[in-house]
């Protein structure tokens, strides 16, 4: 199953960063999220796929049965997609502001910290 | 070797650190008179080395310290030796003069408590350095001086003047600090000691390594540039900008001559080569010609002292160079001398300035009868640095010639260069002590009268401390001149010379060197007239060329800058993407670890194929989808897919979680899009889309790469299985998943959750808070143009 | 979005899966769930009942405000931590007791309590974004 999974994880990246060099913010936020995909499924593969057996123990045995998925993945990123989405909606109202604030979602024309005919530095002491 | 009271030294080295802590609360109850306290430290710590004196006289040398880094083998140490000790007297028994002198001069000052906490603190650090044993503390040390005579020059940081020198003297010294570590590493790696006083025993082995130049080179940058020698001079005229005690402290009595002190600790290492003794003397030479001619143009009593100081060091570096013993006892006498009268003389020059209120030479006369000690001390200063009988500067002066006279053309040389200099400092020392107290009376623009005893006793002091150690030479060279003599050239040495004049080249060079002086000083003001017009043909100066460097860097970054931050964000993610991609595949090319060929997994059902499907075909709508809703409900689709994903293959907490979180994602983005008014197309232009395809295409394919690799490898079940084994044993849980994440690697979570509720945090405010865009322009720090806006 | 029939089922849908969420996070530590996906559940159930019905009503429900829900579950899950604290044990060490009540053994643990301040956080903090970004409806 891993080769299937690997050219779904180089899509999702691939797509992440094709939405990554766009000029409009809110096809960057999609990027991220498609980004946080990508991680995580690559994670989860790196941990190798097992077919349907959770990783729960049984009631009549005190260890995880053989056939059960790899869980130390699991747990990483289980934390990873709740904080991948609050940094997300971060990220959205992050856009949502400078929307508001200077009337564009192009970042070409989002020139407050860097301005386009920037003075050069002082050269006093 | 003995170790004796390492204890004590320790706190004396700290002693500096801790009254600099309590000097700003001490000086808001006392005032300016909490100098006569606070003098009492380095009062102390002089009479602390004083001990030292019998045991160091006898040819003993002091170490003791801690293990520092014991892994690295540095070690907080120190060595007293006739070097050290010397110098740790000078730097002690000055600093508590200067400390009164501060007192008075600055008295009133808001900020003298500042004032006297850096002066502390540069005490401290001072004697660290020439107290240092191991290369690390020395070097740490040294940089400490730099940094704490930016703050002294700096310290009037109003104006540009001074935060120019201080700039200045920054750049010149910690740069020269820098090349001074690497010096000194490069030694500790020829040699593999990282002590001086163990450095001394391997003298040959580093003569005869081939980096023996490199390291020389190094450490020279280092020595010359603290102890301004030419062409680095120019930072200490400008240091002038300083207060007159920092003047006279730093800048005449101690930290400029950490340079030399440099060159004589290590002379029994580097010296005695050829690159050597003709380096050193050629730019001490120089130094020390070029000095006193710009001495001669100034008008102003501390430029002319700063300009003799930087001519003094050239001749003690000179000297240092020749490497003779009676070169090294000429240095030897002639560094406690200058550190006494030029002391002495910058004192007096802040007394008439605080007086008389100017300090220019062509506005000052006839002070003789309103400042009568003043002029006692002055005239004192004076003698010595003209090098008359009976003052320890006439010792000095009568060991130079001794050393440099003979008779081939390269000694001629030099004694010429000795007799004008030495003639042209003559000439200065008396237009100092001389041109503002004889003469008709000339009005100042402050009623001149004499100063506080504060103000006075520093010079008065270091006046008759000249004197005397000039009656009592013997005991003089006994615990001074010989121990540190011994301790320069690496052999027992005994200095000799008296007040006593011998007949011989040495005194008729003295009397040619007086009589070319009084020739000189008649001629003074057609000498300065000269000068002037002669560098104003010149134009040019390193000074200069120190402005045009760093206007320069400033430009270069700001070029550079616009370069590589042209402000785009598309730019910085391309050029980000493209480094990760080299980054990915740099790596396997260069290994030869390219996965092999995966093969069409046999076991595919067919609802699995169908998922994977569902998820391509999301997050191709998502790229092609025309307007923002359908791309937006797309994304939402490759989402539930990955979460059907994680159910098919074992993970159900994940898939859950994803699939709330990709549905709150999909309303959220949903609701903030459908309230912003956006242009109707967003799509980029061919050749930007050809340029991010072919990006993004690499960089995915990378990712895919190295996951196949990974895949590929042998499987390392070790921690997996460990978290399998314990979850119900130790754990009490069934879920494994949920056990790691709050049992196992709880702390992480606790870690997790609240960077959940920071971005929780910092979602709120950004929406709440009303941006108030005033116009703020960043970058926008030149302080001046900040006052004129106030 | 605001149909009558959305408006009318949502206070049930909303109490229902603020129930489901507690459940979730009570089971988690032997069958699939936890503090996580509780929170995301319960998170959710407040943003369909803002959609439905408006923020206002539903600030008025919760009582507290979002944040400092979130906080108090930081706090919570630092204080099950530090309790290992006075058993002489790491930091974050599990501690379990067996108390009986009504003749049935349940079994009470630190690790429960630091879960519960997962789902508080997470409850709290996307519950507070989720409603922040609907109030913007207003203005």
């Amino acid at each position: 199953m891993e080769p299937l999974f690997a050219l779904l994880v180089g899509a999702l990246f691939t797509v992440a960063i094709y939405l990554f060099m766009s000029k409009h913010i809110i096809r960057v936020l999609m990027g991220a999220a498609i980004l946080s995909n990508g991680v995580n499924l690559l994670i989860f593969t790196a941990g190798r796929i097992t077919r349907e057996v959770p990783p729960i123990i049984g009631a009549d045995s005190d260890v995880l049965q053989a056939s059960a998925a790899n869980p130390l993945p699991q747990a990483l990123v289980l934390t990873a997609i709740v904080i991948a989405f609050s940094f997300f909606a971060f990220l959205l109202v992050l856009g949502y502001r400078a929307f508001q604030k200077l009337d564009t979602d192009n970042s070409d024309e989002m020139r407050v910290a860097e301005p386009v005919n920037e003075s050069a530095p002082p050269l006093g002491y | 070797m003995s170790a004796s009271a390492p204890g004590a030294t320790f706190i004396v080295l700290m002693l500096p650190f801790l009254a600099a802590l309590i000097t700003p609360w001490l000086t808001r109850r006392l005032g300016h008179n909490a100098a006569w306290l606070l003098a009492l430290a380095p009062a102390a710590i002089f009479i602390h080395f004083l001990g030292f004196s019998a045991e160091v006289a006898d040819g003993g040398i002091v170490t003791g310290g801690f293990q520092w880094v014991p892994s690295y083998n540095v070690s907080f140490s120190w060595l007293i030796d006739g070097l050290s000790l010397t110098f740790a007297l000078l730097i002690s028994g000055i600093g508590a003069l200067i400390i009164l002198y501060s007192g008075g001069y600055l008295k009133g000052h808001k900020q003298l408590g500042r004032f006297f906490s850096f002066m502390l603190l540069f005490m401290g650090a001072m004697l660290g350095v020439v107290i240092s044993d191991s290369f690390l503390m020395l070097f740490v040390y040294w940089e400490l001086t730099s940094i704490t005579s930016f703050l002294l020059i700096g310290f009037d940081h109003t104006r540009e003047a001074s935060r120019r020198a201080a700039i200045q003297a920054l750049v010149v010294t910690g740069g020269g600090g820098l090349a001074l570590l690497a010096g000194l590493l490069v030694i500790w790696n020829i040699t593999g000691v990282s002590q001086v006083s163990l450095l001394l025993n391997y003298g040959d082995e580093v003569r005869a390594s081939p980096f023996y130049l490199l390291a020389l080179f190094l450490v020279l940058g280092g020595a010359f540039s603290k102890s301004a020698q030419f062409p680095l001079h120019f930072w200490l005229p400008n240091a002038m900008e300083a207060p007159t005690p920092v003047s006279a402290y730093l800048h005449s009595a101690t930290m400029v001559k950490a340079g030399v002190y440099l060159l004589m600790r290590l002379n029994p290492v580097l010296g005695e080569t050829v690159w050597w003794e003709t380096i050193l003397p050629v730019f001490g030479g120089a130094t020390l010609i070029v000095g006193t001619l710009l001495a001669i143009r100034q008008t102003d009593l501390k430029l002319m002292l700063a300009y003799t100081t930087v001519s003094s060091l050239g001749l003690l570096v000179m000297l240092t160079g020749f490497g003779s013993e009676y070169a090294i006892s000429a240095a030897v006498l002639y560094l406690v001398a200058h550190s006494l009268f030029k002391g002495g003389l910058f004192m007096v020059a802040g007394l008439i300035d605080h007086e008389a209120g100017t300090r220019d030479v062509t506005r000052l006369g006839g002070l003789r009868k309103a400042m009568p000690v003043t002029f006692i001390a002055a005239l004192a200063g004076a003698i010595s640095m003209a090098g008359l009988p009976p003052f320890l500067g006439f010792l000095a002066k009568e060991e130079i010639y001794y050393a440099l006279w003979a008779t081939d053309p390269w000694s001629l040389a030099f004694v010429a260069v000795a007799v004008v200099g030495n003639g042209l400092m003559f000439v200065i020392g008396f237009a100092v002590a001389l041109k503002p107290f004889l003469g008709p009376e000339v009005k100042t623009p402050k009623h001149a009268h004499e100063g506080p005893v504060l103000l006075w006793l520093g010079p008065l002091t270091l006046g008759v401390a000249a004197l005397v150690a000039a009656l009592i030479s013997p005991l003089t060279h006994r615990f001074i001149s010989s121990p540190m003599a011994s301790a320069i050239s690496g052999e027992a040495e005994t200095v000799t010379i008296s007040v006593i004049p011998h007949m011989g080249p040495a005194l008729i060079l003295s009397l040619v060197t007086i009589a070319f002086g009084i020739v000189a000083y008649r001629m003074l003001d057609r000498l300065r007239a000269g000068m002037a017009s002669l560098l104003q043909t010149i134009g040019w100066g390193p000074d200069r060329g120190f402005d045009q460097f760093v206007s320069g860097i400033v430009r270069l970054s700001g070029a550079v800058t616009r370069i590589v931050q042209p402000g785009r964000l598309d730019f910085y993610m391309t050029a980000t993407f493209v480094m990760i991609a080299i980054a990915l595949f740099a790596p396997m090319a260069w290994y030869g670890e390219w996965p092999s060929m995966p093969v069409w997994p046999a076991d595919v059902q067919f609802h699995e194929l169908a998922v994977f499907a569902i998820a391509f075909l999301g997050l191709g709508a998502v790229i092609y989808a025309r307007d923002r809703l359908t791309a937006i409900v797309s994304l939402g689709v490759q989402g539930f897919a990955v979460a059907l994903l994680f159910m098919l293959f074992g993970a159900p907490d994940l898939s859950f979680t994803q699939f709330m979180v990709e549905t709150l994602a999909v309303v959220i983005l949903a609701l903030v899009m459908t309230r912003l008014k956006l242009s109707a197309s967003d799509h980029r232009a061919t050749r930007d889309k050809l340029i991010d395809m072919s990006v993004s295409l690499v960089c995915g394919t990378g990712f895919a790469l190295y996951l196949l690799a990974v895949t590929q490898q042998p499987f390392n079940p070790y921690i997996s299985d460990f978290f399998a084994a314990y979850s119900k044993i130790v754990a009490h849980g069934t879920n494994v998943v949920n056990v790691i994440l709050v049992d196992f690697r709880g702390t992480d979570t606790l870690g997790e959750i609240a960077v959940v509720m920071v971005t929780g945090l910092a979602v709120l405010s950004l929406i709440r808070v009303s941006v108030g865009y005033a116009g703020i322009k960043i970058g926008d720090n030149d302080p001046d143009r900040r006052e004129e806006t106030r | 979005m605001r149909t009558v029939i959305f408006r009318a089922i949502a206070p049930y849908l909303t109490s229902l899966m603020v129930l489901f969420s507690i459940f979730v996070l009570l089971r988690g530590h032997n069958e699939p769930g936890g503090g996580f996906i509780g929170g995301l559940i319960a998170a959710s159930a407040l943003a369909i009942y803002g959609i439905a019905c408006g923020v206002e009503p539903v600030r008025r429900a919760i009582y507290f405000h979002p944040m400092g829900i979130s906080a108090f579950g930081l706090f919570v899950g630092t204080l099950a931590g530090v309790l290992s604290v006075f058993a002489g044990v790491p930091f974050m060490t599990g501690l379990w007791v067996y108390p009986t009540l009504f003749g049935v053994e349940i079994a009470l643990s630190s690790v429960l309590v630091f879960d519960i301040g997962v789902y508080l956080v997470v409850v709290g903090a996307i519950g507070s974004i989720a409603l922040a970004l609907e109030e913007r409806d207003r203005d």
